[in-house]
C-alpha cells in the first residue's frame, strides 16, 4: 500500500469501487455492512418479541385458546419451503464461488420459487382468518365461548410479526430478481461474488426469523 | 467513478477541489462525494434548525404573559411538538455525525471515501423524505402528541397527523441507521496502513460509539412507531388498555431507543470538544485511554437505564430502583471526559479562539445538564420535578448548551477546512458570548420555575411566574440573535472571506489538517501512512519553546 | 498488494449443505411431533431450544460465520446481547410490579402516630 503506483493500478481491476485499495478489502466491507444492517433487523424484530414475550406472560390462557385458531400444518408447511429455500440459496453463493455459472442461475431462480410458495401459503393462511374474522380490528370477532379481550393481542402480534416477515420476504424476492439479472449477464464468479454472498445473508436471516416464529405463534401448547 | 480517477491522476487539475468539480445541479444531487452530501446536510439541517426554533420563538412569546393571550392551547400543543419533532430527529440526530462527521471521517481515517458512498447519498434522501413527511404533517393540521408520541393519546385519541409525523421519524431513523451503519464499516476497514485504534482521533472513537447506539437502538423506535401506527390506521391494539394491552410497553419501547438516542444527540459534540480542546491548549489529550474508551462505556450504558423516564409512569417501584442506580453509572464515564479536558487544557498553552470559546460553552452548560441529570435519575427528586420545567431546562442544558455549542464549535473548527475560507473571527466571539448569555438567560429561571412547580406543556401559568417566564422569553431572544450572526458571517464568509492557503490554519493535528482547504475531491493526493501518534502537539511545543 | 480475493474465503462442500438441510428438516419434524405430546410448559422450552439450534446451523453453516472474521460474529453476539438486555429489564419491570414493599419497623410506628 505504500506505494502509490501500485494502488491506483488497483482501480483497473473490474468491481473494485474507487474507495477501495482491494478487493479484499471490499469484500470485508460489504460483508461487515450486511452483518451490521442484520443486527440492526435483530432488533427491530426484537421490538416485536419483546412485546409478544411481556403479553404472553400476563395472558397465556389467552395466547393457548387463540392459537387454536392457527393452522398448525400451513405453517409447517411454510417452514420446511423456507428452509428449502434456504438450501437453494447457500447453493447458490456455492456456485458464484466455484464459477459454475449456469448453476447460479438455476439456484437462484430455485430460491425465488420457494420464496413465492411461501407467500402464496401465506395469502391462504390471511384469506382464512380473514373469513373466519380473526383479523383484528372493528371487525374481530370471536365465538367460542373460552377467551377473553386478551384474544385479540395474539391476532395483532400475528399479523404484525407475520406481516413484516412477509415485507421481508418480498423485499427479499426483489433483491433475487436484481440478482438474477445481473447473474444471467455473467457478472459472478469466483473472483467477485461479494453480492450473492451478502444477500444470501440476507435471505437466511429472514429464515432464521420464522425458524423463531413457527413455534411461537403456532406451537402455543394445546 | 471514472471521473474522480481521472481528477485523482492528472496534475493539470489539481487545483480542482470537491467544491469546484463539477457545478451543475446534478453533480450536487447526485454526488457520492462525502464531502458534497456532508454539505447538503448542512444545509438542510440548518434549515430545520430555523423552523424548529421558530416554533421555539412562538412557545417563548406565549409564555411571555400568564393568560392564553396568543395562542390557544391546542395551537400550542402543536408548537411544542412540533418544536420537539423538527430538533430531535431532523436537527439533533444528524447534526454533528451526517455533516461533520461525513465529512471528516474518512478523511481522519486516510480513506478515499466512506465504505458505501452511494448508501451515504441515499441517507441523505432518506433524511429529506422523512423531513418533507414532517413538514407535510406541519402543514396538514400539525401533531400535538407530544415529540414522545405516547399512546394510547397517540394511537387513539388525538386528532391530529401523528401517522404523518410518525412515518418521517421513522424514514429518517433509517437514515441515522445506514450513516452509523457506513462509519463503522469505514472505521474498521478503511484506515490508512500506521492509523491504529490508539492513533485513532477521539472524534473519531466518538462516532463509532454514537453508530454503535444508532445501530442497536434506532430499529426498535422504528417497529415501536409502526406498532404505533398500525394501532392508529386500523384500530386495532398492541398498547390498548381495552383489550388488556399496556400503555407502559409502548414506553418500555419507545425510551429503550430514544434514551441511547440522547447519547447520540451528545457523544458527537463529545468528540467535537475533544479535537478542539487539545488544538487550542497545544497539548495531547489527558489519559486518551480514558476518554476513547469513555465513548464506548456510555454508548453501552445507555442501554441500561430508559427506566428512569418512566418513575411515575406505572413502572414498578423495584425496576425503577434499578434503573435508578444505573442512571448514576452512565454518569461516571462523562465525568470522566470533562475532568480529562479540564487536565488537558492544564498547563497547556489555550488561546481563545471562537472555536474554544464554544467548546468552554459546552463544556460548563453540559456539566450543569449532567449534574441535574443525575437529581433528574433520583427517585425521591424525581417525583417533585417531573414533568416540570426543571426537566425542561434539563435537557436543554444538554441538548442545546451541550450539543448546539459543539455543533458551533465543530462548524467553526472545521470552516476554513470544508470551505476554503476565514470568517470573521471577532464576530465569530461576540456571537460565541452571545450564544451563551442568551442561553443561560433563557433556561436558568426555568430551574427554578420547575423547582417551584411549573408543569411543562401549558400555555397558561399562575401569575406568580411571570416574572420568570419573561427572563426566559428574553434570553431566547438574544440567543435567537446569537445564533443569527454566525449564519450571517459564515455565508458572508464563503463569497467574501480571506482565502485559507495552509492545510492547517489553527496549527491542529491530524490528516485532516495535512490536506488542503478546501480537499480534492479523493481527499489525498498518495494514499497517507500514519507515522505519530495522535494528538502529537508537545513534539511541536516542545520544537518552538527551544527555538 | 492484494488485489485477488483471499484463499480463506472458505468454499463449503454440496454434501455439508445437503446434511445441514436435513438435519434442520429433523428438527422441524421434531419441533412439531412435540407440540403433538403437548408437555405443557416444558415443550415450549424444547421447542424454543430445538429453534435456537436451528438458527444456530443456519448462521454457522448456510452464513458461513464458522469461517468467517471475527467482526461478523462480534455483531451478531452484540445484536443478542443488547435484545437480552432489552427483554431482561423489561421484564424486570413486568415480574415485579405487583410486588408489595416489605414492612419495615418504622411503618408500624408511623400507624400508631396516626
Amino acid at each position: 500500500m505504500s506505494d502509490h503506483a501500485v494502488a491506483l493500478d488497483s482501480h483497473d481491476e473490474k468491481h473494485v469501487a474507487h474507495q477501495f485499495f482491494s478487493a479484499q478489502q471490499q469484500y470485508e466491507s460489504g460483508n461487515l455492512g450486511m452483518w451490521l444492517f442484520l443486527a440492526t433487523e435483530v432488533m427491530f424484530f426484537g421490538g416485536m418479541f419483546a412485546t409478544y414475550t411481556i403479553y404472553r406472560i400476563w395472558y397465556p390462557d389467552a395466547f393457548r385458546i387463540a392459537s387454536s385458531a392457527t393452522n398448525v400444518f400451513l405453517g409447517a408447511v411454510n417452514t420446511v419451503v423456507l428452509i428449502v429455500s434456504s438450501l437453494t440459496m447457500a447453493l447458490a453463493v456455492q456456485s458464484a464461488q466455484l464459477g459454475k455459472q449456469k448453476r447460479l442461475v438455476a439456484m437462484i431462480v430455485l430460491t425465488m420459487i420457494f420464496g413465492s410458495i411461501f407467500l402464496g401459503v401465506k395469502a391462504v393462511e390471511y384469506t382464512h382468518k380473514w373469513q373466519e374474522g380473526h383479523v383484528p380490528g372493528p371487525y374481530f370477532h370471536w365465538d367460542q365461548a373460552e377467551g377473553g379481550r386478551e384474544v385479540q393481542i395474539l391476532f395483532c402480534l400475528y399479523f404484525a410479526m407475520t406481516g413484516m416477515h412477509a415485507v421481508h420476504m418480498i423485499v427479499g424476492l426483489g433483491i433475487m430478481a436484481w440478482l438474477l439479472v445481473t447473474a444471467m449477464k455473467g457478472r459472478y464468479g469466483p473472483k467477485y461474488y461479494n453480492p450473492v454472498e451478502i444477500s444470501g445473508l440476507y435471505w437466511h436471516f429472514v429464515d432464521i426469523v420464522w425458524i423463531f416464529l413457527f413455534p411461537l405463534l403456532y406451537l402455543i401448547e394445546r | 467513478m471514472s471521473e474522480h480517477v481521472a481528477t485523482y491522476d492528472s496534475a493539470s487539475e489539481s487545483e480542482l477541489n470537491y467544491l469546484t468539480n463539477g457545478w451543475s445541479w446534478k453533480s450536487w444531487l447526485l454526488t457520492t462525494d462525502h464531502k458534497r452530501i456532508a454539505i447538503l446536510y448542512l444545509i438542510s439541517i440548518t434549515i430545520f434548525f430555523l423552523l424548529g426554533g421558530a416554533f421555539a420563538g412562538a412557545i417563548r412569546l406565549e409564555l411571555l404573559t400568564p393568560q392564553g393571550d396568543l395562542l390557544e392551547a391546542q395551537t400550542y400543543n402543536k408548537m411544542f411538538t412540533m418544536h420537539g419533532v423538527i430538533m430531535i430527529f431532523f436537527f439533533l440526530i444528524p447534526s454533528v455525525p451526517a455533516t461533520l462527521g461525513n465529512f471528516l471521517i474518512p478523511i481522519m481515517v486516510g480513506a478515499k471515501d466512506l465504505a458505501f458512498p452511494k448508501i451515504n447519498l441515499l441517507s441523505w434522501y432518506l433524511y429529506i423524505a422523512g423531513g418533507v413527511l414532517g413538514l407535510f404533517a406541519a402543514v396538514s393540521g400539525g401533531v400535538d402528541t407530544g415529540w414522545t408520541f405516547y399512546t394510547p393519546y397517540s394511537s387513539t385519541y388525538s386528532n391530529t397527523a401523528v401517522i404523518a409525523t410518525a412515518m418521517g421519524a421513522f424514514v429518517a431513523g433509517f437514515s441515522s441507521i445506514l450513516t452509523g451503519l457506513n462509519f463503522i464499516v469505514t472505521i474498521h476497514k478503511m484506515r490508512a496502513p500506521g492509523l491504529t485504534w490508539s492513533r485513532l482521533p477521539l472524534f473519531v472513537w466518538a462516532h463509532y460509539a454514537t453508530s454503535l447506539i444508532q445501530l442497536l437502538g434506532t430499529p426498535v423506535v422504528a417497529i415501536t412507531l409502526v406498532l404505533m401506527m398500525l394501532e392508529r390506521a386500523f384500530h386495532i391494539g398492541f398498547f390498548d388498555p381495552a383489550l388488556g394491552g399496556d400503555p407502559v410497553l409502548f414506553q418500555h419501547l419507545f425510551w429503550f431507543y430514544s434514551h441511547p438516542a440522547v447519547y447520540i444527540m451528545i457523544l458527537p459534540g463529545m468528540g467535537v470538544i475533544s479535537e478542539v480542546v487539545t488544538c487550542f491548549s497545544r497539548k495531547s489529550v489527558f489519559g486518551y485511554p480514558f476518554v476513547a474508551g469513555s465513548s464506548l462505556a456510555i454508548a453501552i450504558l445507555s442501554f441500561f437505564v430508559w427506566g428512569h423516564h418512566m418513575f411515575v409512569a406505572g413502572q414498578s417501584t423495584y425496576a425503577s430502583l434499578v434503573f435508578s442506580l444505573l442512571s448514576f453509572a452512565v454518569a461516571v464515564p462523562s465525568a470522566v471526559k470533562v475532568f480529562n479536558w479540564m487536565a488537558t487544557m492544564y498547563k497547556g498553552s489555550v488561546s481563545w479562539e471562537t472555536p474554544m470559546l464554544y467548546a468552554m460553552g459546552f463544556i460548563g452548560l453540559f456539566t450543569i445538564g449532567g449534574v441535574t441529570g443525575v437529581m433528574c435519575a433520583t427517585m425521591g427528586i424525581d417525583l417533585h420535578i417531573h414533568d416540570t420545567y426543571f426537566i425542561v431546562a434539563h435537557f436543554h442544558y444538554v441538548m442545546v448548551g451541550g450539543m448546539v455549542m459543539a455543533f458551533l464549535a465543530g462548524v467553526h473548527f472545521w470552516w476554513p477546512k470544508m470551505t476554503g475560507k476565514m470568517y470573521n473571527d471577532t464576530w465569530g466571539r461576540i456571537a460565541a458570548g452571545l450564544v451563551f448569555i442568551g442561553f443561560n438567560l433563557t433556561f436558568f429561571p426555568q430551574f427554578i420555575l420547575g423547582w417551584l412547580g411549573m408543569p411543562r406543556r401549558y400555555h397558561a401559568y399562575p401569575e406568580e411566574f411571570q416574572s420568570l417566564h419573561v427572563l426566559s422569553t428574553a434570553g431566547a431572544s438574544v440567543l435567537g440573535v446569537g445564533y443569527l450572526i454566525p449564519m450571517v458571517y459564515l455565508v458572508y464568509s464563503v463569497f467574501k472571506g480571506p482565502k485559507v492557503t495552509e492545510p492547517s490554519p489553527f496549527g491542529a493535528k491530524g490528516l485532516e489538517w495535512t490536506i488542503p482547504c478546501p480537499p480534492p475531491t479523493e481527499n489525498f493526493f498518495a494514499p497517507p501512512v500514519v507515522k505519530e501518534p495522535v494528538y502529537a502537539y508537545a513534539e511541536a511545543h516542545e520544537e518552538n519553546t527551544l527555538v | 498488494m492484494q488485489t485477488e480475493l483471499h484463499a480463506e474465503n472458505h468454499i463449503a462442500s454440496t454434501k455439508m449443505y445437503v446434511t445441514v438441510f436435513l438435519a434442520l428438516i429433523v428438527g422441524t419434524v421434531l419441533t412439531y411431533q412435540v407440540w403433538k405430546i403437548n408437555l405443557g410448559l416444558l415443550s415450549v422450552m424444547i421447542s424454543l431450544g430445538i429453534a435456537v439450534c436451528k438458527a444456530t446451523l443456519v448462521i454457522r453453516y448456510f452464513m458461513h460465520v464458522k469461517w468467517s472474521h471475527i467482526l461478523s460474529k462480534m455483531a451478531l453476539a452484540g445484536a443478542v446481547l443488547f435484545l437480552a438486555i432489552m427483554l431482561v429489564l423489561m421484564s424486570m419491570d413486568y415480574v415485579s410490579r405487583g410486588w408489595q414493599p416489605p414492612s419495615m419497623p418504622w411503618d408500624h410506628h408511623q400507624v400508631l402516630n396516626n
